[in-house]
């Protein structure tokens, strides 16, 4: 089963501050963890895929005008949650999607606290059974 | 008769490849069918030659199987072509065509080379067609080199067949005339090969940086084929000298480190001495083009034995040099690092601001991390920490950011600590002189 792992960020949730004011160790620190949660993941064949996104910063809104063309609305400078990166797992029962993400929730933050980030887990959706192919 | 299958055989295979698949399309004339037909060989070879030695001509011995793929290849798809492919048959069975000799080899590999390089292909078809005809990678490899899944890989590889199919590229060598362009293009992909696995190393993917290696690889191969050629030096000299760095470029998180920073006993002396040596060659050969610029200034940085040794001087002389050659708002940004180094940071402040208004660059991550640099330099922590801040915004690469957010915690940890600390002799990142 897949799931997709999804960091949100949003001032209201995070309990520190933008990581853009932490101490340099704790920088440091939060990406080693984050690295090493992924290595182990390759390592284990659980890794589907992981991405972090560029800043919320650079983001537009695009719908198709009356022609089908890009319409953009935006940039949103002061959105209020964003979607930092994702992992996509694939794992044997949704207990094992909760654990990592629970891990992932768990990366240090400004004095090696622990951040307890909300992670929303959601199962991908899979192929048609095989009686319908 | 038949030589023994060892460990040597497998590079060989890689080496051939291309000129096979040269002589197959010289022949027939059909890209697509042609690769399908030597990597059918090529597969042939891994599972007979084990089992029954090496042929004594194994060039020969994939041409004739790769042959024999297209005439059946070709037979099975209309019965009025089946008349000339007897033919073609017939001819890959008694003896080899003449222009399966061994001068037209090389030709082959470099016609090979300058059709997928092709200016009507995007950058990311002819990378991918440039690293699975002439360099012999899997699509898997290729794939996996670029993170992407192999089904994605596969698509761009056809699509780049076709763009050739129907752009009816011919396989010849290009005129005189034309050479120099597709020369051009063909250093241009190289060179970005080079690049995809050099920058965005981030600690984890190895096979990224055998990407930079295949880079190489190919360009001495070029270099083969054209011995007197000195951009053609001049590339391979720059890839040689900014891989010597690779080792210490990195910390031990996938973190970057800037060249100032940089334990300089981990750079590569052999690799510094080969680049240097080809550079020197290049240089006195006339027409000075951009590559040869660049080794030149990455030649510098590799022979100051300390960060404080650097001959600004020198590399201020070779970007004046680039700048009036190329138009690239990022040899600019290198310039105003130069300037600076050499003239003062205010000096060099000033040419950043004036990009910053001039239009290209403005708002461009490495040009916000150039004045973080230089107002660093300058002892103006504040202004410094905002402009790191924006540039780590803006980047879309992983280690940069964090690089740069790390560099601004620093700077404010020292801020805080009333300390400006070793902090002030840094240099800014640039392209390749990190």
């Amino acid at each position: 089963m897949k799931y997709i792992l999804m960091m949100m960020m949003s001032k209201d949730n995070m309990k520190a501050d933008p990581i853009t004011s932490w101490p340099h160790e704790d920088i440091q620190a939060h990406i080693g963890f984050m690295m090493n949660l992924n290595r182990e993941l390759r390592a284990s064949g659980n890794l589907v895929s992981a991405e972090g996104l560029a800043g919320p910063e650079q983001a537009v809104i695009v719908r198709a005008g009356q022609d089908g063309a890009p319409v953009t609305d935006g940039v949103f400078p002061e959105s209020k949650e964003f979607l930092a990166g994702y992992w996509i797992v694939d794992v044997e029962t949704t207990g094992q999607a909760y654990a990592i993400a629970a891990r992932a929730s768990a990366a240090p933050g400004p004095g090696g606290i622990p951040l307890n980030m909300p992670i929303e887990v959601r199962q991908v959706m899979s192929g048609p059974p095989e009686e319908f192919v | 008769m038949a030589g023994s299958w060892d460990d040597g055989a497998e590079p060989m295979l890689r080496e051939l490849a291309p000129q096979v698949l040269g002589a197959v399309i010289r022949r027939f004339r059909d890209f697509a069918a042609a690769e399908d037909a030597v990597q059918e060989a090529l597969i042939a070879a891994v599972v007979q030659w084990p089992r029954d030695g090496v042929p004594e001509n194994p060039r020969a011995w994939l041409i004739q199987v790769a042959a024999r793929r297209m005439t059946d290849h070709q037979r099975s798809e209309s019965a009025r072509r089946r008349r000339e492919t007897d033919a073609a048959m017939h001819y890959g069975y008694l003896a080899p065509a003449p222009d399966f000799e061994p001068d037209s080899m090389q030709d082959d590999t470099l016609i090979l080379l300058f059709m997928c390089c092709h200016p009507a292909l995007t950058p990311s078809s002819a990378i991918a067609l440039t690293l699975r005809a002439v360099g012999g990678l899997t699509t898997a490899e290729i794939a996996r080199a670029f993170l992407v899944p192999e089904a994605t890989m596969a698509q761009r590889i056809s699509r780049a067949k076709q763009s050739i199919r129907s752009s009816g590229v011919p396989f010849r060598l290009p005129t005189q005339q034309e050479r120099a362009e597709r020369l051009r293009s063909a250093l241009h992909v190289l060179y970005l090969i080079f690049n995809e696995g050099y920058t965005s190393s981030d600690g984890l993917e190895l096979q990224r940086c055998e990407l930079s290696l295949e880079a190489i690889r190919l360009t001495r191969a070029v270099h083969s084929l054209l011995p007197e050629n000195a951009e053609v030096l001049g590339l391979l000299a720059l890839m040689l000298l900014t891989d010597a760095r690779r080792a210490a470029r990195t910390g031990p998180n996938g973190e970057l480190i800037p060249l100032a920073e940089q334990d300089r006993s981990l750079w590569d002396q052999g690799r510094i001495v080969e680049g240097v040596r080809l550079i020197s060659t290049a240089l006195p050969k006339g027409a000075v083009g951009p590559y040869q610029l660049q080794a030149a200034v990455a030649a510098v940085h590799d022979e100051a034995v300390r960060v404080e040794d650097t001959d600004w001087p020198q590399i201020l002389a070779l970007y004046e040099v680039l700048r009036r050659m190329s138009d690239n708002p990022m040899v600019e940004l290198n310039y105003a690092v130069a300037v600076a180094m050499v003239h003062g940071t205010a000096r060099g402040l000033a040419l950043v601001g004036a990009l910053d208004q001039g239009g290209r660059l403005a708002g461009h991550h490495r040009l916000h991390a150039v004045r973080a640099h230089l107002l660093e330099t300058a002892g103006e922590g504040p202004g410094a920490i905002e402009e790191y801040l924006l540039a780590a915004g803006r980047t879309t690469s992983q280690p940069e950011r964090n690089y740069l957010l790390t560099r601004a915690a620093r700077l404010r940890d020292a801020v805080a600590a009333r300390d400006p600390g070793p902090a002030m002799r840094r240099l800014p990142r640039l392209d390749h002189s990190d």
